[in-house]
């Protein structure tokens, strides 16, 4: 908006050159938007053809059959009831576990004074910019140590901690007001207290900033399962869906599958536009805060 | 929230050290913070020994090892390195990671950023394009890739039916060895487009608006704004968004997976997809890991590298971190 105002030209002259650059700049983002959108509308419009449409040329958006029981379908062949419990137990534990572990520990480097705090922060910090991949390989050695292959601890456990969530959560409770917390320390709260009572529900934003980042990377997480969950029974949704398009005979169903994506895409898209404002300012601070 | 007052609140205690710091730590009023202290931090430092500094270490031995975990690991110090300098395979996957990272993230940066532009406009409607161009990179990886394989089929593909349209006869898309690469980086941007675009856009939306009004009254002309305000203001998230890309592309899995499986022909084979090979088909865990050392030498260097060139085009890089 900023740029585009106090031309030298008249008054007039620069209300309309304004009303033409919105249009335009609608007719752009409208044409991105179609694009951005295409393929989701391109899986949900195969998800209900039958076999014969999705194999149809040339294409139709519009199915000439409607089939809605490819869901349930697609639903039964693969077990997706079971991923899909795997794939939310798994997230709800990810998600609480890392709330914990993060607060705790932002809570204790932002205020609590003991020897070493600092320096052990500088290693948490420089540990983060260490790329998964490196861990893939003696991480799953690990596993296979305490025999977790084929469990869903395998995917739970070690990411229940998280050094960026932690790093996140101290910046942000260094900001809260000390006097706050003196307040409830006078009156005899205990430091578990203060921090249960005080500083978590001050923290609700970032708290939530840090679920919701962390249900969506659970949830969409694919190399890390598909390393260590082998067996049919413990996969998680991407998983099935990676295997169901490989599994299949002559004719791909790609019907099935295009339904089955839609059902896993859902939660997703649900929670990010439930929680939208908190995803969004994750990123943004983020963001600004890693660009100086 | 505000990320400047991060720093520096907390610094009110003068910095001591060694045992009689230690025994003060423990002792008289103290006493209580410094336990408690430990005690919120142990799950979290628990888990960041067993998971991130153990195997981190750990690492550093496998990739001096022949290890097929059926047997003992053998020390064989750094031959998987000189392994890998006769491996024409390991070279073709390395020229494929730079393919795809040094065409996927400037491409994509350089879409994210007219979208921005045009996002920062004061419009009706723009949160809902905003959630609209965000909304693939929420998507789950493997979702996406297996819709645009049905999107690149040859023959009843959507994008090749949209060329025939317009009277073009589309390539082979994912089975063609020189159009595969492009394909996955055209996926991959569709899906990664919004992260950037939204960085970006917050950036935009930093710039005071008297910096704007200043160029106006000095007869700056839209696209001198945009050169001498926009650009230069821009640099920071421009910054951010450089450095994190590169990293993320360099570690792109999920769609080399489920879009081609590296095919054909390992042209579309990146570095992460062969040491997976390595690592879980062929069960070789100390080329894998010495692979997987290389993958992270390089993101250091491009981080490194990245640094030092902020200094040039970055404005305020210095003051903030030094």
């Amino acid at each position: 908006m900023a740029g585009m105002r106090k031309r030298n030209d008249s008054r007039f002259g620069q209300k309309q050159t304004k009303l033409l650059m919105d249009l335009l700049v609608y007719v752009v983002l409208s044409v991105a938007g179609i694009i951005f959108i295409l393929p989701f509308a391109w899986m949900v419009a195969n998800s209900v053809k039958d076999i014969r449409g999705i194999y149809q040329y040339p294409p139709t958006f519009i199915p000439e059959v409607w089939q809605f029981s490819n869901y349930t379908e697609a639903w039964t062949m693969t077990h997706f009831d079971l991923g899909f419990l795997n794939s939310a137990l798994v997230a709800a534990a990810v998600v609480l576990g890392q709330l914990f572990t993060a607060s705790l520990a932002g809570y204790s480097f932002a205020r609590l004074r003991y020897p070493g705090r600092d320096k052990i922060f500088l290693l948490y910090i420089s540990l983060m910019m260490v790329p998964f991949t490196v861990l893939l390989i003696p991480l799953y050695v690990q596993m296979r140590w305490f025999g977790w292959i084929s469990t869903l601890q395998a995917v739970i456990v070690p990411f229940l901690f998280t050094p960026w969530g932690t790093f996140m959560m101290r910046q942000f409770m260094v900001t809260i007001p000390r006097e706050l917390e003196d307040a409830a320390r006078i009156d005899g709260c205990g430091f578990f207290r203060t921090y249960w009572l005080i500083i978590l529900p001050l923290t609700k934003p970032a708290l939530a900033t840090l679920a919701i980042f962390t249900f969506v990377n659970t949830w969409n997480s694919f190399q890390w399962p598909l390393i260590v969950l082998g067996k049919p029974k413990v996969k998680t949704l991407p998983l099935l869906l990676a295997s169901f398009q490989n599994q299949s005979g002559m004719r791909t169903p790609w019907h099935l599958i295009m339904a089955a994506a839609t059902f896993v895409v859902i939660p997703v898209l649900i929670a990010f536009i439930v929680g939208q404002k908190y995803y969004v300012r994750g990123i943004v601070t983020s963001g600004i805060k890693g660009g100086g | 929230m505000t990320a400047g007052a991060a720093s520096g609140i907390n610094r009110d205690e003068p910095k001591r050290g060694g045992l009689s710091d230690l025994r003060r730590a423990f002792s008289g009023l103290r006493r209580g913070e410094t336990i408690a202290g430990y005690l919120f931090l142990a799950p979290n430092f628990l888990g960041f020994i067993v998971f991130m500094l153990f195997p981190i270490l750990f690492a550093f031995y496998i990739m001096l090892t022949d290890w097929s975990l059926a047997k003992e690991p053998q020390f064989i110090g750094l031959k998987n390195f000189e392994t890998m300098v006769n491996d024409r395979i390991f070279w073709k996957t390395l020229v494929n990671s730079f393919y795809y990272t040094f065409v996927a993230v400037p491409t994509g940066i350089f879409i994210a950023f007219w979208l921005a532009l045009a996002l920062n406009r004061k419009m009706r409607g723009i949160i809902f394009f905003r959630t609209v161009y965000f909304l693939p990179q929420i998507t789950l990886t493997v979702a996406a890739a297996t819709v645009w394989r049905w999107i690149y089929q040859p023959e009843i593909g959507l994008i090749n039916h949209i060329l025939e349209i317009f009277g073009v006869d589309g390539p082979k898309w994912i089975h063609d060895t020189k159009w595969a690469m492009p394909s996955v980086i055209i996926m991959s941007n569709w899906q990664g487009i919004g992260f950037a675009m939204l960085i970006l856009l917050a950036g935009l939306q930093g710039i005071p608006e008297e910096y704007y009004e200043a160029a106006s009254i000095d007869g700056a002309s839209g696209w001198q704004r945009m050169r001498f305000v926009t650009l230069p203001m821009l640099t920071p998230a421009l910054f951010f968004v450089v450095v994190t890309s590169l990293i993320g592309a360099f570690q792109a899995f999920d769609q080399f997976f489920v879009l081609t499986q590296g095919g054909p022909a390992h042209a579309t084979t990146p570095l992460t997809l062969y040491i997976f090979q390595n690592a879980f088909s062929f069960f070789k865990m100390g080329y894998g890991a010495a692979l997987a050392a290389v993958l992270f030498v390089i993101i250091l260097i491009i981080t490194i590298i990245q640094w030092q060139l902020a200094r040039r085009w970055v404005i305020g890089f210095d003051e903030d971190n030094e």
